[in-house]
């Protein structure tokens, strides 16, 4: 046989023992009880014949109604570990149940485990209603329950419908009642989820919800069942068969209404969604807008469009400019034409033959003046010559004429007169009588004069 | 499942819809104030399913042995109830 370490025998068992034990209840005296200053239990459980080492760590000995001393008569729920270092197995208690309550307790283990076996706690539980219009409770009508479902349901919704099943919740009967409530709600259709609680009490105020026949009724409830019994730390064998268990009433009430206030809370969280993207949206696109709006191109019309309002500008100068030309070009061939047309116009033609005769009476007139003041200075100069050629002018400068007396010619050359012919000088201021006396006559070529 | 709520589930199923799309942030300005409008018809509907019922407490009654009192359809009889400590 090949040997095998200590640790590896100690793992062995340890992996046998644990899982084996995983939930036990030991009814037992204690004894060896030690508090340890850490906060930890330690004791063993025994009865007359054996006993088994006990750990009760701080954490559930705080939870604990009483300190345990020696001598108690209890129940310890646990389970079973294995301490390797000193290769002992101990229970490791959880809960413990003090006198009086053992024989209830030993009750309750053994119901839950033959419960456990028909498998009533593992069955399909069922899914509860989304919107329950009708809550069916089953509790004392004078009870903290109900007014907790109230409290929580008028807090949470404006309307809502509570049908309430009047039970005792303690004592003799309190388990028949409460049996006999499922029933009926399922029996007349009343409620589409049902709500089976008490307040918080002792072991033995609780212990309608231990009984079998309330878990019968439970397990067979068509409707959907809520438990809610006591305290958070009272399990009771209805929150173990009922569909969903609630640590107290009022969460039992928010349980049977979560998907209603869930749904009402999608329905807010949506609109604020759908509010916030739409706005979210706007402020984008208002933003984009603006972007835009300050773009060169958007900004000032003239950006995008002042190339053709120039090139326009500039076109309509060019035909204004061409069309003045093209407008003066006619203008002047239209005065030239008309000049034309007007010289040949046989009107004016006439009118022009009128103008010049017109013009013939002074001109005629201008012109004999002309010729007459021709004249009349021909005239002044040749009275000028004349006057020089007076001979009386002549005779004042010392010449005299002589004429001969005979025929009174102008004696101009000595031929003509003979000596001793009688001749008159004619002088400036008169005559001399006088007589040739002598003559002599002069080459003429030789003449002074 | 009744008719009731299987409009309601394919209300929110919309409204799940809507929030996707808008959420993908794909959607034009145009057809996002749509899908809110129509979200917000929906929303107000189905608000107004939820919320506009009737606050009704009732309590059974028993008769001496226990057994509920029952009308003459057979059906068991109620009575407004208030509660002791409210």
């Amino acid at each position: 046989m090949k040997p095998v370490t200590v640790s590896e025998l100690t793992f062995a068992i340890k992996s046998l023992l644990e899982p084996a034990f995983r939930s036990v209840a030991v009814q037992g005296e204690i004894s060896n009880f030690k508090l340890q200053s850490s906060g930890h239990l330690y004791f063993s459980l025994k009865d007359p014949n054996s006993q088994i080492s006990c750990a009760l760590f701080k954490g559930s000995a705080s939870k604990l109604a009483q300190m345990p001393k020696e001598g108690d008569q209890v129940i310890a729920i646990g389970e079973l570990s294995l301490y390797a270092p000193r290769g002992q197995y101990q229970l490791i208690v959880r809960e413990l149940q003090f006198q009086g309550m053992g024989e209830l307790l030993l009750k309750f283990e053994k119901l839950k485990e033959t419960l456990r076996q028909r498998g009533w706690f593992d069955r399909p539980k069922k899914p509860l209603p989304k919107l329950p219009k009708r809550i069916g409770v089953i509790t004392s009508p004078t009870g903290a329950v109900i007014q907790d479902i109230l409290h929580i349901l008028t807090r949470r919704f404006a309307g809502f419908h509570v049908i309430l099943n009047p039970v005792k919740v303690q004592g003799e009967g309190a388990a028949g009642e409460i049996a006999q409530a499922i029933y009926d709600f399922n029996k007349y259709d009343l409620a589409d989820v049902l709500i089976v609680g008490r307040g918080g009490g002792s072991i033995e105020d609780l212990w309608a919800f231990n009984e079998e026949i309330v878990a019968k009724a439970l397990f067979e409830s068509k409707i959907p069942t809520i438990s809610a019994v006591g305290h958070e730390t009272d399990v009771t064998i209805a929150d173990w068969v009922a569909d969903v268990r609630a640590p107290t009433p009022s969460a039992a009430a928010e349980i049977a209404i979560a998907e209603k206030a869930n749904l009402i809370k999608f329905l807010s969280q949506t609109s604020q969604l759908s509010t916030h993207r739409v706005q979210e949206q706007i402020r984008q696109s208002r933003f984009r807008l603006t972007a835009l709006q300050k773009h060169p191109l958007l900004s000032s019309p003239y950006t995008l469009l002042s190339l053709p309002i120039q090139k326009l500008d500039d076109m309509q100068t060019d035909l204004q400019t061409s069309l003045q030309m093209r407008l003066d070009a006619y203008r002047t061939r239209l005065g030239a034409n008309f000049k034309r047309l007007e010289t040949l116009n046989p009107a004016s033609q006439t009118a022009q033959f009128k103008q010049r005769l017109n013009t013939y009476p002074s001109r005629l007139k201008s012109a004999a003046e002309a010729a007459l003041r021709q004249k009349k200075e021909q005239l002044r100069a040749i009275k000028e010559h004349l006057h020089s050629l007076n001979p009386k002018n002549v005779l004042k400068k010392g010449y005299s004429i002589l004429f001969s007396e005979k025929d009174h010619s102008i004696i101009l050359s000595t031929k003509e007169i003979q000596t001793g012919e009688k001749f008159t000088a004619l002088l400036s201021d008169g005559q001399l009588f006088a007589t040739a006396d002598t003559m002599d006559s002069y080459d003429t070529r030789n003449s002074l004069f | 499942m009744t008719q009731e709520t299987l409009s309601f589930e394919k209300a929110f199923e919309r409204l799940e819809q809507i929030l996707e799309k808008m959420n993908g942030g794909k959607t034009p300005l145009e057809e996002s104030l749509k899908l809110f409008e129509e979200a917000e018809q929906l929303i107000r509907a189905c608000n107004g399913r939820l919320q506009t019922a009737e606050k009704k407490i009732e309590t059974l009654i028993k008769t001496r042995s226990g057994e509920l009192a029952l009308d003459p359809d057979q059906k068991p009889k109620t009575q407004p109830f208030s509660c002791p400590y409210t």
